[in-house]
Formats: structure tokens, sequence, C-alpha cells
């Protein structure tokens, strides 16, 4: 694996499948009389928030304490909006302190790329949210609950549908999930696809109707109210009409066919209360799964003198 | 909510890239099975019979010969012992001198190790830095009211004030020697061979940073 | 070099045969093979090209308001290292030059620095603002005789504005030069839109948004009779409106920056905000459209934009990053790498287009002149065999926001002269 986790087009299929077989591992954890381990003991991992997400932030955090890291939570928020000498400041502020790992999030596409390469800090570097670039590890646990209820991921259907040109989650999926050899196929109406989706290697479409039934796994993505007074789609009951998960859609998904959901969900927007709260959804299951690889994602990285599988490989 | 299949591959062990036999065989199939089967007598005389036992092998070597010997047990006492697997890597000593390796599985019988008997498994007894980290993993899983050790082969050079309970053979070796142990269940073919060492390099046999990493013994 | 008098030994004029030219009183006393030294100063030219000074018609200089950035002083001084003795300076000062005052102003400092002329460049509008016409008569009255007035960095959208603007500038023949953006299509926008700006997250900068505005002001400038010059033109299909305006016979101009005829927009796959301008860096088919634009005359000047920013202006994430780059002490060996070496100018056409042209859009009479008997000193030498790695350190901008770092260039100026006085001699500030 490579030292920092910046986009999930940083894993090989060898890195991703490493890092599902380790949060398998891990997940046990959550089972066992004492839910820690010893293997980040020492190390100090940052939780750098420019933008408030206290749902990725504590799962970062349980991961990172259930390794027996030093947590440190620097809540940011603010700081984005000047300019940007701040995140300079921050990195060479918790480059002094010893951190081993920064986990990123910040509203700016690039930052964590930036903090990574602009040679401030020393430390790994993990993505955990920029802008509407990537969000590599809500990928990987995305991936990985698939993985524990459909088996090996070649050739399954996977829709992924709604604000794509937004979404983080959207890209790094799309990225690992092909590295995973799924299908993807994204469904948004076409104000909310980017412009040069056809080099994604994935399907598009604008049609949610004609993809579900044959779908595997439906990932509906939040959409926010506010792109209706930008012109992305006319008005909130016609975007839910066209693009929304409820029950009639969800009768035409096939037995086995799971939805998921990054959160936080706007119930009534993209997916309705009945189906949220379905048999169907994993999406509290999802939320477990994140802790187990992220732990994954920090001991790959932190645990050993440098990332897994970097020298390994070559030797005897 | 859909059936939950195993996750594939999600037991499977790492390639353990163990060469093809070389050097000299120290012992052959049948010396195998024979040792595990005293080792069997052993644990059941030394406990009394199979009461509160539970094998737990260290992976990768030690899990199939956890099994063998619960077999043997059962064949001999009735009734089932319970056997699971313990991962000691991320309790490793040299954790931080070599890159993150990736785990093994760790596998808990269900009703734990509170109270009982444990004996742990492995195959190759060398510096005893394993077994240092296999007691230490065992404290965060539960109580034991005894901890006992088998092992297939000691070879010595002991690092730290460990033995074993139960030994299949002692191999008196040289640093500059690499003992192999291949198992049917991960190899194809059982069998223990001993050589000069002829890796070169950072994984010559001596060093304790790699000497003890699992199903290699060297 | 105190003498009066300068014999270039051996240069070749416009890269043609060499020849000997003698400079007297700021002026060209003589040119052919065998002069005499005669007790001037001789300069060693041998194998160098002599190229009229370069004439920028797109320059920041930041002073006044950004004298952390750039000032007169230094932003000139980089321009002569370029081979530059005239340069245009842009109206997004602070205050705005966008009264006569403040043109002046900037006049007078490019005068006591004395590195090369500085043409002030006047607002179109009130502090850019786009909503009411600054004194542009004022402006072209006062001692610093503007004539091109621009709101770069902005664009002005409003059809009617710039409607009035193109028609009223007749009067003391100005030309509007038009930051082409549209302002609604490029909010937030942060590089080239393409597969690149929609896998990088970064909000995209479509080619429309230039080319709307250029289609819609060449009809503005056909409809009242006007003079239109469009800055730093960035994509193929504006070299095609151009072009299609051109063939009408319509008084318009455009200029190419030397970072749009080599750069592209994968370079912001590093997030680095050297990389960050404004307009983007395209695409490699627009690279091509734009060199072959300016091969063929339909872009009719290289024009710098240089535009210096001070480093926590760029050390940072992409979108909190000023857009621009350094350009001037680069230009002539890009022109040279992209357009020279690539066969698709010879050194006539970049003297043509580097500096007669520019001079002619900017209406600056002493500069563009041919290096002929009785016409201005203002000269350049520069050895095309040589070649170096740019490194930002050695740049006499107060700025290190250089897209080249790194990058072998060919070329060197070795000599620049502002009638007939030397401001770069031997490669250094003279």
């Amino acid at each position: 694996m490579k030292r920092h986790l910046l986009s999930a087009a940083d894993l090989s299929r060898d890195d991703a499948e490493l890092v599902l077989r380790t949060a398998e591992e891990l997940r046990s954890l959550a089972d066992r009389p004492i839910k820690k381990l010893p293997a980040l003991r020492g190390r100090t991992v940052v939780n750098l928030f420019f933008e408030d997400s206290t749902r990725t932030r504590i799962s970062f955090e349980a991961a990172a304490k259930r390794l027996s890291a030093d947590v440190i939570n620097f809540a940011a928020k603010g700081s984005s909006l000047s300019k940007g000498e701040s995140l300079k400041d921050t990195a060479l502020t918790l480059e002094a302190m010893g951190a081993d790992a920064i986990v990123v999030r910040h509203a700016a596409s690039g930052a964590p790329h930036r903090l990574a390469t602009a040679g401030w800090t020393g430390s790994s570097v993990i993505n955990a949210g920029d802008g509407t670039h990537e969000h590599p590890t809500q990928a990987l646990l995305d991936a990985f609950t698939m993985w524990r209820h459909l088996g090996a991921l070649d050739g399954r259907r996977v829709a992924i549908v709604g604000d794509v040109l937004h979404s983080r989650v959207a890209r790094s999926n799309a990225l690992l999930l092909r590295t995973l050899g799924a299908e993807v196929t994204l469904v948004a109406p076409p104000t909310l696809l980017p412009v040069g989706v056809d080099g994604w290697n994935v399907e598009t479409s604008y049609d949610v109707d004609s993809v579900l039934p044959k779908a595997d796994v439906v990932m509906m993505l939040r959409v926010q109210g506010e792109r209706m007074n930008a012109s992305y789609f006319p008005t909130v009951r016609e975007y839910s009409r066209r693009y929304g998960l409820d029950a009639r859609r969800m009768a035409q998904l096939q037995d086995h066919t799971i939805v998921m959901h990054p959160g936080p969900m706007v119930r009534g927007m993209e997916i309705t209360a009945d189906v949220a709260d379905s048999s169907r959804s994993v999406i509290v299951e999802q939320v477990t799964n994140g802790v187990a690889v992220r732990m994954a994602v920090l001991y790959l990285l932190l645990g050993g003198s440098e990332p897994a599988g970097t020298t390994e490989r070559d030797a005897a | 909510m859909p059936t939950q299949p195993a996750p594939p591959d999600a037991t499977a062990p790492p390639d353990r890239r163990i060469p093809a036999p070389q050097g000299r065989t120290v012992l052959d199939p049948r010396d195998i099975s024979r040792a595990l089967t005293r080792i069997s007598h052993e644990i059941l005389e030394r406990n009394k019979g199979a009461t509160d036992l539970v094998l737990l092998g260290i992976p990768t070597g030690g899990v199939p010969l956890a099994r063998r010997v619960a077999e043997r047990i059962s064949a001999v006492e009735g009734v089932e012992v319970p056997v699971g697997s313990l991962d000691v890597t991320m309790y490793r000593d040299d954790l931080r001198m070599r890159p993150a390796r990736a785990l093994l599985p760790t596998d808990i019988p269900p009703d734990g190790i509170d109270d009982k008997v444990v004996v742990l498994v492995d195959d190759v007894l060398y510096s005893g830095r394993t077994i240092r980290a296999a007691l230490d993993a065992m404290n965060d899983v539960g109580r034991p009211r005894t901890v006992r050790l088998a092992v297939l082969v000691d070879r010595g050079h002991r690092d730290l004030p460990i033995r074993a309970d139960f030994v299949g053979k002692n191999l008196p070796t040289s640093l500059a020697e690499t003992v192999v142990v291949r198992l049917q269940e991960i190899d194809g073919a059982d069998g223990v061979t001993i050589a000069a060492d002829t890796i070169s390099g950072g994984t010559t046999a001596g060093t304790d940073t790699v000497t003890d990493h699992p199903g290699e013994g060297r | 070099m105190s003498t009066d008098r300068t014999l270039i030994r051996g240069a070749r004029p416009l890269g043609g045969d060499a020849a000997d030219v003698l400079l007297r009183g700021g002026v060209i006393a003589e040119v052919r093979a065998g002069l005499d030294a005669e007790g001037a100063t001789v300069v060693d030219a041998d194998g160098l090209v002599l190229l009229p000074g370069l004439v920028d018609l797109h320059t920041h200089l930041r002073e006044p308001g950004r004298e952390d950035a750039e000032t007169v002083e230094t932003g000139t001084r980089a321009a002569a290292l370029g081979g530059f003795t005239a340069v245009h300076a842009m109206a997004n000062t602070d205050p705005v030059a966008d009264t006569a005052g403040v043109v002046e102003q900037v006049w007078r400092l490019g005068q006591s620095a004395g590195h090369c002329d500085v043409r002030p460049v006047g607002a179109v509008t009130i502090g850019l603002a786009g909503q009411q016409l600054a004194e542009l008569g004022a402006m072209a009255d006062s001692a610093a005789a503007v004539r091109v007035f621009s709101d770069d960095g902005r664009c002005v959208s409003d059809a009617v504005l710039m409607r009035r603007a193109l028609e009223y500038v007749k009067a003391f023949d100005g030309v509007v030069a038009q930051h082409a953006q549209e302002p609604r299509l490029t909010e937030g926008a942060q590089m080239n839109e393409g597969e690149l700006s929609g896998r990088l997250g970064l909000r995209g900068w479509p080619a429309v948004a230039e080319e709307a505005i250029i289609a819609r002001d060449c009809l503005l400038t056909a409809h009242v009779g006007s003079r239109l010059h469009v800055c730093h033109v960035s994509t193929a299909g504006s070299v095609e409106i151009i072009r299609w305006a051109k063939s009408k016979g319509w008084n318009v101009t455009a200029e190419v920056t030397p970072h749009h005829l080599l750069l592209t927009d994968d370079l912001a796959a590093t997030y680095d905000p050297l990389y960050k301008v404004n307009p983007p860096l395209r695409t490699h088919a627009d690279v091509e459209a734009v060199r072959a634009g300016l091969a063929d005359g339909t872009i009719d000047v290289v024009a710098t934009d240089h535009a210096p920013h001070p480093h926590e202006d760029k050390d940072c994430e992409w979108a909190a990053a000023a857009f621009g780059m350094l350009g001037l002490e680069t230009a002539l060996s890009v022109v040279q790498h992209t357009m020279v070496d690539a066969g698709l100018l010879t050194w006539a056409d970049v003297a043509d287009r580097m500096s007669r042209t520019p001079a002619r859009i900017g209406r600056v009479s002493e500069h563009g002149r041919p290096i002929a008997a009785g016409e201005p000193a203002n000269l350049v030498l520069y050895d095309p065999s040589a070649s170096r790695v740019v490194e930002p350190g050695e740049s006499a901008s107060l700025s290190r926001n250089n897209p080249y770092t790194g990058l072998e260039l060919p070329g060197r100026v070795v000599h620049t002269f502002l009638r007939g006085t030397p401001t770069v001699h031997e490669g250094k500030p003279a």
C-alpha cells in the first residue's frame, strides 16, 4: 500500500482485498470482552476536521482508540474560509506534535493531497472526505458491507443513484468497485452527472427504473434541496418522483439486493422511511463496518515500520 | 435480511511460500503422526481427561496441528474438544520493525477461555517471542485457569524464559540452520526438514525479528 | 557602458544574416556588416538573434496595493530580463487604475524605475465593478496617454456596457481588451471543465464560457465599428470564432499567453496551485489550436499575463489559492520552444507577434519598430542555443509562482537595450 490514502485509486486490487480481509478479522473485536488491540500503542493519530462530520470523526476516533493509538481531535472549522495558510500552519503544528497519521476532512477538493505532497508534514495522510473529490474509507466500508452480503464482487451490479456530480462517495465507490471487479451504473438526472463521466469506465443512466431490476446493490446518495435553487432539478417533488427510492421501486429489486446509503439521509427526498428501515437496508451495518474498515486502514498504514506490502512482496 | 454467506477468503491463510523440501528430513509423516498422538495422550494425562480443555493453534502452522490433536483426544475420550486459533500479529515485539503484516485468523470457541485449560499449539518453538505474544493476546480474550504449551518441534535457542509442556521432538540446531515444517492442510504434505540456511539477505535465521514468524521456524 | 555609442557585432537581425549594428544617441545609427568600432563600446553578439525590444500587452505589476507581490520596479526589471522594452500594466491594482491619477502614478513609477516603458491600462468600469464606465477620456488625455482599456480579471459581461465602451473608445483610438469569461457559467470554477475536473472534484470552467463572450464581443465590435482585443485566448473554439471574425474584416485582435502555448490541464492533478490560472490551462487539443492560431496570424500576439502572487497565496489548498502565474522572464523561451523550434514561426514572425503587433495594438509609437537606421534603439539580443532549467529563486520578480519550475527551456536573453541604454547586460540587470 502507498503511505497515504488520498484516493480509492491509490489501492490496487491486492491492497483493497487486504483491507477487506483485515477488516473482517478486526470486526470480530466488537464481540470480545476487551475491545482493544495494542498495535498502534504510542502512535498518534490526529483527526483534522475542517468540516463538521461527527459520524466520520467518531468512526475514525473509535478505530484509532481500539488500536491503542493516542487520538487528538482537531476541529478547525471556519479556518477553511480564511485563506489557506491555515492548512499549512496546522500541518506544521501537527508535525511538531509528532503526529503519525493525519485524518483530514476538508471542504476543498485536493486538500489532503496537498497536505501529503506539499512537504509540510511527514505523517501519513488519510482522506476522510475532500470537497467533491473523494472519500476512500467510505468506499472501503461500502465495499466491505457488499462483500459480507454478496461475497466476491466480480460481476456484481451496483447502482449508485443521486447527486453524483457533488458526491465524493460516488467517485471513490466508482473507482474502488471497478478495482474489485463490480459493474457500476451511475444514475442521475443529466444535470447531476459530471462532464466527462464517460471516461470513468462505468455505465450511466438517467432512468432509475431500468437499472433497479438488475442491480445487486442500490446505493442512494444524498441530494441537497438547495440544488433545486441552482436549477439542477425543478422541484424536490419532481426529483423524488423520478429518482427517489420508495416501496414501489423497492419491489422491483431482486430478493438478495441490498440497499445502502452513506448518510446522512434525507428521508422523503432520495429514500422513503419505509425503505430505509426495511430488511434490505444495511445502512446501520454500514456504520459498524466503518469502524472495522478504518481500523484496518490505520493498522495497515501505521502498524509496521512502513505500510503493509511495500517491501514484504519482495521478501523471501 | 438476506442470508450472510461467509465472506470469501476471509479465513484463508496467506501464502506461506515454504520452499520445496530441501536439506535433511528429520520427521517424516509417520513421525509427525506418532508425535501428535503422544502429545495428545500427555495432554490428557496431565489434565486428567478432556474436561475444560481448549486448544488454541497459533496461525498458521499451529492451527492444523491443534485440530489434529483435538481429533486424537476425541477419539480417545469420545468428547469434542473446542479448537480455535489465536493470531498474535499485533502483539509481536517486532511489529514496528517490518512493514505492517496481514492479520491471521483469530477464532475463539463460542464458550470462550475463561476458567478453561488452554493449550497453545505451535509448530516450532525457537526464541519464545511468539509464545510471549500469544500470552499477551490471550490476556485480551479472557482469563484461563491454566495455560500450557504444545509444540511439534523445539529447536532451542530461547530468548525468553519460556518452555513447552509437550514437545513432539527436541531438535538441536545451529543458529545458521533453518527448520521448515510442512503440513498436509497447508502445504499438501507433512514433513520437517532442517537445512543450512540458504536464504540470503535480511531473512536469515538467527535474527530475532524474523526467526519466529509463523510456520517457518527459522 | 557609459559611452553614448554601442556597437553590436555579429548579431543576426530577426534571425537573418549576421550584421553589425551601431547605436548612437538612443537610436540605431547604422546596420551593416563590417562596421568599425571607432571608440564605441563593443558588444560581441556572435550568433545571437537581434529582435526589436519585446512589448507585453498584458502585465500585472501589482503596484499600487500589492507591493508584497510585485512593484513597478521589480516587475519591470523582470520584464527587461525577459527582453521586454515596454509593458502594459493591468488596471486591477488597489486602488484600481480607473482614474487619470492612478494611471499617471503607475506611468511615473515606470519612468523612474527605467527598466522598460510602462504603459498603464485603464479600467473600463469604475472599480472593475462592471456597473459604470470609468473616465476613459481622462485617462486617454493624461500624461500616461492610455489607449488600452480592460477590466482584466473580470469580464465586462453586461452587453450594453461592453457596447458603450467599444463605442466610446473610438473617440481617442482606444481599444477594449476583454477578459472573456461568462460569470454565471464560471461561478466557483477552478479548472478546465472536462473528464479531469470531474475526477478531481474541482469545479469545471467550460470553454463555452470564454467562447460565448468572444462571439458576442466580435458581433458588438462589428456592429459599432470599433476595436476589440481579446485577452488570453485559451480554447480551440475561441480560435475558430476569432478566425471567423477576422474573415469578415472586423477589427478584432487576440493574444495568447506563453503558458497556454505549453501547459495543459493535467497539471491540475497535482493539486498544486502553481498551475491555477485564469483562464485555466486547457487540453492538448486546445494547445495545438492556439499554436496554430498564433502561427497563421489568427492570434496576433503573445502576451504574458505575468501575474505575481506572494508565496502564501499559492502555498495552500487549490480552492483557496490565487489565480495566475509569472511569465515575463520565460516568455521568449517558451515561444522559442513551442513555436520556433517546432517550425511554426520564424524569428521575424516572433518579432511581429511579440513586438511589432502588440505595439501597434497598444499604440506604442517608439516600440516594435524595424531594425533600421534612424529607429529607436529598443532591442534585445537573444541566444537561442542556450538552455536552462528554470529556477524560480533566480527571478527578479518578488514572487515565485513560476509554473515552469524545474523544466528545461531553451534560449537566454543576453542583452536588452532601452533607447540605446542597456537594461540587461550578459543576462544580468545592467
